[in-house]
Order: structure tokens, then C-alpha cells, then sequence
């Protein structure tokens, strides 16, 4: 039980990493990756609110829409509590934490349309998992997103200063810098052959 | 760049409408603010549906009818919709959309249900759909609302056919038709001899490179352009430079005769 979560953590952190192979949050990793620091504050606020949906979304859907016979609002349903949530999270973290707020609040209302959190939610019910494994999936995709928006603002701050052909500058390098991260991530895909989850 | 097109927009619509303006209306889309390629708006499902033609095609399809319907839905209501209240009304009529045309993708297309996943629900999260509501439909009449939605989508399903264009014929060699679209017949037209196949495009890899490669030769077009206006000012500057000093030296030439 304990292996099957932390490899299903692992495997959605790592192997099938949220922005390099499936795509989610591009948006944010694009345009809020030009600072280390702005990155890493990002990232943190995308990891809160994605545990956050997961908790509420997950027993939301199961518990209350489908015995309802409503299971067709799942995606309306996702994004009301998506947005609100961030509202909300935004007005707690202001009131008790204000300095947290300095760091996180403007990342907060980027949030709703950033599609990872909608994704993981979305993702979480269509593939039937567990709560325990949605939890897993929560938490692996997130810090996913940290740790790739992170490492790839360090990078752009690098190749700020880099001699790039002019017609390259800006977002056309930092995509082939993607393309390079998603390369290296490609060798991870055998990390687990072998290993029966 | 929207805010500045507003006025003249607006202007529109009091006026009677003037014979060409739908068309730019429509064309904008397409090029000048085509949402994928210069604005880098729903970079998402452009990376991720363009495997094939036909994903990308379909994708384009369900984006296009969200946009279009969700454009005039706001654009009716706009004088309705509280202005504090706006942005989460507009994410609830997308979402409706994207809902409705959920259902009927998985009822009429299942195998491009199954193959778009996840990436249909996403519509609801695409920057585009409500930076069209906010920036245009909200301020705009429903048939001009509509001309920019049907503009803006066939701008971005264009652009998208485009990455699946270099994604399938590098990736595969081939292009084939009727694997997500049913109702076609099946057929497979190779253009690269299986052998030669660079498979890595039909990676997510591939797909960050095709984009960047793409944007990368927009921006070299507009680099040469301005490169070119820049050298023509110059040398115009320079030949009126040098017709005042030839003028100059005569009246010089004239003074001291």
C-alpha cells in the first residue's frame, strides 16, 4: 500500500511529469519562469492549491454528484470550487500570514486558469482513482510542476545572458531548453520496469 | 493590443456597419492577433493534441464551437452580468460549453473522445476563450462577437494543423485519415519511407521543438522586415541627406562666384 502510493507519487512527480509530458500548465511555466524567486512562488501556490482540490474535488464528485445523478457537472463544479478556492485561500493567507500573502498573492489569480489544477482534478475522477491515489497523483503532479518550473527559471536566467541567434530570443530558446528537459526526462521512463505496482 | 482595437470596434457598431470591417474582423484572427502564434495564448492543447492532423483538426473543431457559443452567450448578456461578477459568469458559460460539447463528442465521435482525454475538459482552463469574452464579446454586438470568435478559432485550429502538419510528417512519414474521423474511409498517404521517420517529433519533445522551430521563423520574418524598412528609411535619409548638402554646396558654390 505504502509502495504503491510513493511509487505512484514518484512516477506522476517524475516519469510522467505534469509540464514535460502531459502538457498541463504551460501557461504559468512560459511566462512566470523568468525569475528563480517568482518561480519557486508559483510553484508553492500551485502545490497548495492542487492539494486543495484534490481534498475537496475528489469526495465532492463521489459523494455528492454522482449519488445526485449529476456526474455531468463534474467540470462546471471543478472550476467553481477551483476558483473559489483560490479566492478564499488568497483572503486566509492575507489575513493570517501577510507576509506569505507578499509572496504568493500575486500568483494566486493565475491559478484558476493555470490547467493543471482543472487537469488533475479532471483527471483524478475520468481514471476512477482511489482517494488515496488521487492524494498520490495531488501530490506527485504538483511537486512535478515545482521542481521542472524551478529548474528551468534557473536556467532562463542563464540564458538571458547567452549569445542566442536573434530570431531565437526569448520564448523560441527557452522552448528548445524545454524540449532538451523533456529529453532527459524521456530517460527516466524505464525507472520503474520490473517493479509491479 | 486588444485595448487599442476597441474603439474603432465600437465605433463600428453605432455607425452602419462598414463594407469591409467584417472582414478584418474575421482576418485579425487569422494573422495579426492569430491567438496561438503571436498573442501565445492555449499553449496547452497545441502542445499536447497535435500528434496527428486529425487530432489536432478535432481539438480545433470542439475549441472553435466553445469559443463561438460562449462569444455570443456573453456578448447577449452582456448588459445583464453584473460588472464585480463578470469573470466567474463567463467561466460558468464556458464551462457549460465545454460540457454540452463533451457529451457530444463521447456521443457522436467516441475515438476523438478518447484520443483529445482530459484536454476537452481543459477548454474551460484555455486563456483564450475568456480573453475573448472579457476583451471582446463583453464590450462588442453579438454578430461582431461572433465574426471574432469564428476568426479567432479557425486562426487557432489553423495554427495547431500547422504543428500536427510537421509533428505526423516527420514523426510517422505518413499522413493518415479516418482514425479519429470514422465516418472517412480509412487511408494511409506515405510521403517519407517508413525507414527515414524521425520519431522523436511525435514526442513531447518534438513538440517543444516544432513550436519554438515555428515561432522562432515568425519572429525572423518580422526581424527581416523591420530590418528592411529600418535600411529603406535609411536610405532615404541618407538621398535627402545628400540633396540638402548638393543644394548647400550650390548655394555656397553661388556665394562665392
Amino acid at each position: 500500500m505504502l509502495v504503491t502510493f510513493i511509487l505512484a507519487i514518484i512516477s506522476s512527480m517524475l516519469i510522467d511529469n505534469v509540464v514535460l509530458s502531459r502538457f498541463y500548465g504551460i501557461c504559468p511555466f512560459l511566462g512566470v519562469s523568468k525569475k528563480v524567486k517568482s518561480s519557486l512562488g508559483m510553484g508553492i501556490a500551485v502545490v497548495f492549491v492542487i492539494m486543495l482540490a484534490t481534498i475537496i474535488c475528489w469526495p465532492l464528485y463521489n459523494y455528492v454528484l454522482v449519488p445526485a445523478g449529476v456526474a455531468y457537472l463534474d467540470t462546471v463544479t471543478y472550476i467553481l470550487v477551483i476558483a473559489s478556492l483560490v479566492q478564499l485561500v488568497g483572503l486566509f493567507i492575507k489575513k493570517y500570514s501577510p507576509s506569505l500573502y507578499k509572496s504568493l498573492g500575486i500568483y494566486l489569480p493565475l491559478i484558476t486558469t493555470n490547467c493543471a489544477v482543472l487537469g488533475v482534478a479532471q483527471g483524478n475522477t475520468d481514471q476512477g482513482l482511489t482517494f488515496l491515489m488521487a492524494l498520490a497523483n495531488g501530490l506527485g503532479t504538483s511537486i512535478g510542476f515545482l521542481i521542472i518550473i524551478v529548474v528551468f527559471s534557473a536556467i532562463r536566467v542563464r540564458l538571458e545572458t547567452a549569445n542566442t541567434p536573434k530570431a531565437f530570443k526569448g520564448l523560441p530558446i527557452a522552448l528548445i531548453t524545454a524540449a532538451i528537459m523533456a529529453l532527459a526526462f524521456m530517460g527516466l521512463r524505464g525507472l520503474f520496469t520490473g517493479i509491479n505496482i | 493590443m486588444m485595448q487599442k482595437q476597441l474603439p474603432m470596434h465600437s465605433g463600428v457598431n453605432k455607425m452602419a456597419r462598414e463594407k469591409g470591417s467584417v472582414r478584418k474582423n474575421f482576418l485579425k484572427g487569422l494573422f495579426t492577433e492569430n491567438p496561438l502564434l503571436v498573442s501565445i495564448l492555449g499553449t496547452c492543447p497545441a502542445l499536447a493534441t497535435t500528434k496527428t492532423l486529425e487530432a489536432a483538426l478535432g481539438m480545433g473543431f470542439l475549441f472553435t464551437i466553445v469559443l463561438i457559443c460562449s462569444s455570443m452567450l456573453v456578448s447577449l448578456l452582456r448588459k445583464i452580468i453584473p460588472e464585480e461578477i463578470r469573470t466567474p459568469a463567463y467561466i460558468v458559460i464556458i464551462a457549460t460549453f465545454v460540457t454540452i460539447v463533451k457529451m457530444m463528442t463521447n456521443a457522436f465521435l467516441p475515438e476523438l473522445y478518447s484520443t483529445l482525454g482530459v484536454f476537452i475538459s481543459l477548454i474551460v482552463v484555455n486563456c483564450i476563450v475568456l480573453g475573448r469574452a472579457e476583451a471582446y464579446a463583453s464590450k462588442n454586438g453579438v454578430f461582431d462577437s461572433f465574426i471574432d470568435a469564428l476568426g479567432m478559432g479557425v486562426g487557432y485550429t489553423l495554427a495547431i494543423m500547422l504543428m500536427a502538419l510537421f509533428r505526423e510528417l516527420i514523426g510517422t512519414g505518413a499522413f493518415s485519415f479516418g482514425t479519429i474521423f470514422t465516418f472517412i474511409p480509412y487511408f494511409k498517404l506515405q510521403i517519407i519511407p517508413a525507414s527515414y521517420e524521425i520519431s522523436l517529433f511525435q514526442t513531447p519533445a518534438g513538440a517543444f521543438i516544432v513550436f519554438a522551430l515555428i515561432l522562432a521563423t515568425i519572429a525572423f520574418i518580422k526581424n527581416r522586415k523591420a530590418e528592411l524598412k529600418a535600411n529603406l528609411a535609411k536610405q532615404e535619409k541618407a538621398r535627402k541627406l545628400a540633396e540638402a548638402q548638393a543644394a548647400a554646396a550650390k548655394v555656397q558654390a553661388g556665394g562665392s562666384k
